[in-house]
């Protein structure tokens, strides 16, 4: 009884799924085993549960746009440095669907995520299936080894939980990823997300709050307290996403910060420039 | 009669602990290469009739009988207590003072190889795991779970006796949850009818079975094998998967509540299971074992269809 309640519901979401774009996705090659899993736990089958709200995300709340999706190279290792902005991490969701459904063919991004995701219950479970990885610096290598696409938000806590007023302004970033980009000759996609710092704009955040709560942050927005559980709900903004021209990178991973600074900063100018043209040819913040 | 002399003789090999599952499996496929002696405090059953065997503890004076006795070229340190339900400083005084003697016995005694059989527990299971751990990363088992600290105490202490004595050979095998025909807590887990899991969490698991851990351990006595080698099976799997293809009915539980029960069971003495132990079925501890395979020239027979199938029920040991 339950089997059939199960298959029939599965058969239901994967009828939202654009069926070219789920015959790519069942057909993915990430490395499975012959049981469906890879290494890391991703179960290509298992974005049928993930994919249909993601896409729903896409096409109707976020309504978004992309442009120069293009440069993300069709195959070999590559990672893809985001801005990171919003409160909540659905600008990581937002490339990860824009690579599956807009790029032909599509490429399955896999995301770092922070070390304490494991430790949440579900959660920890649901990101391993579709795919995400826990950020450390092995894993990201054997994920480039095994030819993946990495997305990295080199701004961190920094970028996403940052108040209004510093809204587009890019944090500092970590060199992390560029260490790892020159030890493996990995390609970099610059990536800027134009809206999502408007979808929940913080006016203050309670860091003494978020520390009892054992949360990175607790912001607060003009709807969120005080319009209770509703007033969290992410602003229905429209998202842009550039991807610009790959940036290839030469040179000794493990010199002084100052020297792998400099590679960062080019990229860093990169997104901000994206991010520039994007807030120029937005029209509003909501169209 | 000339002939015969000049064939070399049978290599001897001393097996610590040889009445266990695992020490009775090595010693059957170790009895036909090698002459094998054995010693254990337990009464040894069901063992070749060409294995020799000394009921001793091996803490005791008398051990050192059988080294003095006859030249050995190697020992295979099995004889590890995993026992949450006796007393800790028994425990710990058994396995650390116990292998502290083997390894002076074998120092003074001049014995080529040492193998030891730690475990990957000893990295233990972290939400900030990498997913597959070398064998430098560093031993956290100890973190939450008390029981497991003499085990990495052992294992320092033979990476520490590895740097002294380097001309003893010292192999120190660290596999991951071993099944198959062993009674230790996984192959339990997976035996149970209705086992309870953590609601939410289900992360990938390394199984091995036991017959290519004696593989593992036969290669080791290679001349020129030195070092420390994680051991893994067949690839990854979730934990939820194995349960399914063995046909078991997980009863998922929240982690409070789950975890409220079983130390009310510990402390009850109605179960064995230390409450730590529970990270196990929560985050990942998984081993790289990529050195195993290239310089220990390692590789599992067993896939996990056949290890599932001695787990099956009318499968027990």
């Amino acid at each position: 009884m339950l089997q059939k309640v199960k298959e029939q519901v599965d058969g239901a979401l994967i009828e939202t799924i654009r069926q070219d774009v789920w015959e790519r996705i069942r057909t993915m090659d990430a490395g499975q085993n012959g049981y469906g899993y890879d290494p890391f736990g991703f179960e290509p089958e298992f974005l049928k549960y993930v994919a249909p709200p993601a896409i729903a995300l896409y096409r109707h709340y976020f309504r978004v746009e992309t442009f120069g999706i293009e440069n993300i190279p069709e195959s070999g290792p590559v990672l893809l440095v985001a801005n990171h902005t919003g409160q909540i991490p659905l600008d990581g969701m937002m490339i990860a669907t824009a690579a599956l459904i807009d790029r032909t063919p599509p490429r399955m991004v896999r995301s770092m995520v922070e070390r304490w995701v494991p430790s949440l219950p579900f959660i920890s479970k649901i990101f391993a299936r579709a795919g995400q990885v826990v950020g450390t610096r092995e894993n990201a290598r054997i994920l480039l080894r095994r030819g993946g696409c990495i997305l990295v938000f080199p701004e961190g806590q920094r970028g996403i939980n940052k108040t209004y007023d510093k809204a587009y302004q890019l944090q500092e970033f970590g060199l992390g990823f560029m260490r790892l980009a020159l030890a493996t000759g990995t390609p970099i996609v610059p990536v800027s997300v134009v809206g999502a710092e408007e979808q929940m704009p913080t006016i203050y955040d309670v860091k003494s709050l978020a520390k009892l709560l054992g949360m990175p942050a607790f912001p607060i927005t003009p709807t969120w307290p005080l319009l209770g559980p509703l007033g969290a709900l992410p602003l229905p903004v429209k998202y842009r996403i550039y991807f610009g021209e790959p940036l290839r990178f030469e040179g000794d991973p493990d010199e002084e910060d100052r020297v792998v600074g400099g590679h960062v900063e080019r990229v860093r100018e990169a997104i901000s420039q994206m991010i520039e043209r994007g807030l120029e040819e937005r029209r509003g913040v909501f169209f | 009669m000339k002939q015969r002399s000049r064939r070399p003789r049978k290599e001897r090999v001393l097996i610590t602990g040889i009445g266990g599952n695992l020490g009775r499996a090595v010693a059957r496929r170790l009895h036909r290469r090698f002459e094998v002696v054995g010693i254990d405090r337990r009464s040894v059953r069901h063992m070749p009739k060409d294995v020799d065997i000394e009921q001793v503890d091996i803490r005791r004076r008398r051990v050192e009988d059988v080294f003095r006795r006859q030249r050995l070229d190697a020992v295979v340190h099995l004889n590890i207590m995993h026992d949450p339900r006796s007393r800790q400083d028994e425990h710990h005084q058994f396995n650390i003072v116990g292998t502290q003697k083997i390894f002076e016995l074998c120092a003074e005694h001049r014995v080529p190889k040492v193998v030891v059989l730690s475990s990957a527990d000893v990295y233990g299971p972290d939400p900030r795991n990498d997913q597959f751990l070398k064998e430098d990363a560093a031993l956290m088992g100890g973190q939450k779970f008390e029981a497991i600290r003499d085990l990495i105490a052992l294992d320092m202490f033979c990476n520490t006796f590895f740097w002294r004595h380097p001309e003893i050979e010292t192999v120190i095998l660290r596999p991951v949850h071993i099944v198959g025909r062993v009674n230790n807590a996984p192959s339990r887990y997976l035996r149970l009818e209705r086992p309870p899991t953590i609601m939410g969490f289900d992360p990938m698991v390394q199984l091995i079975h036991v017959e290519d851990v004696v593989s593992a351990i036969e290669k080791a006595l290679t001349p020129g094998i030195r070092g420390v080698f994680n051991l893994a099976g067949p690839s990854p799997v979730p934990l939820s998967f194995i349960l399914e293809r063995l046909g078991r009915e997980p009863r998922p539980m929240p982690e409070p509540l789950l975890k409220m029960m079983l130390s009310t069971a510990w402390s009850l003495k109605i179960s064995d299971w230390p409450v730590p132990e529970l990270d196990h079925i929560k985050y990942v501890c998984m081993v790289d074992d990529s050195l195993a395979r290239n310089q220990l020239g390692f590789a599992p027979s067993h896939d996990l269809e056949s290890i599932l199938h001695e787990l099956r029920p009318g499968q027990r040991p």
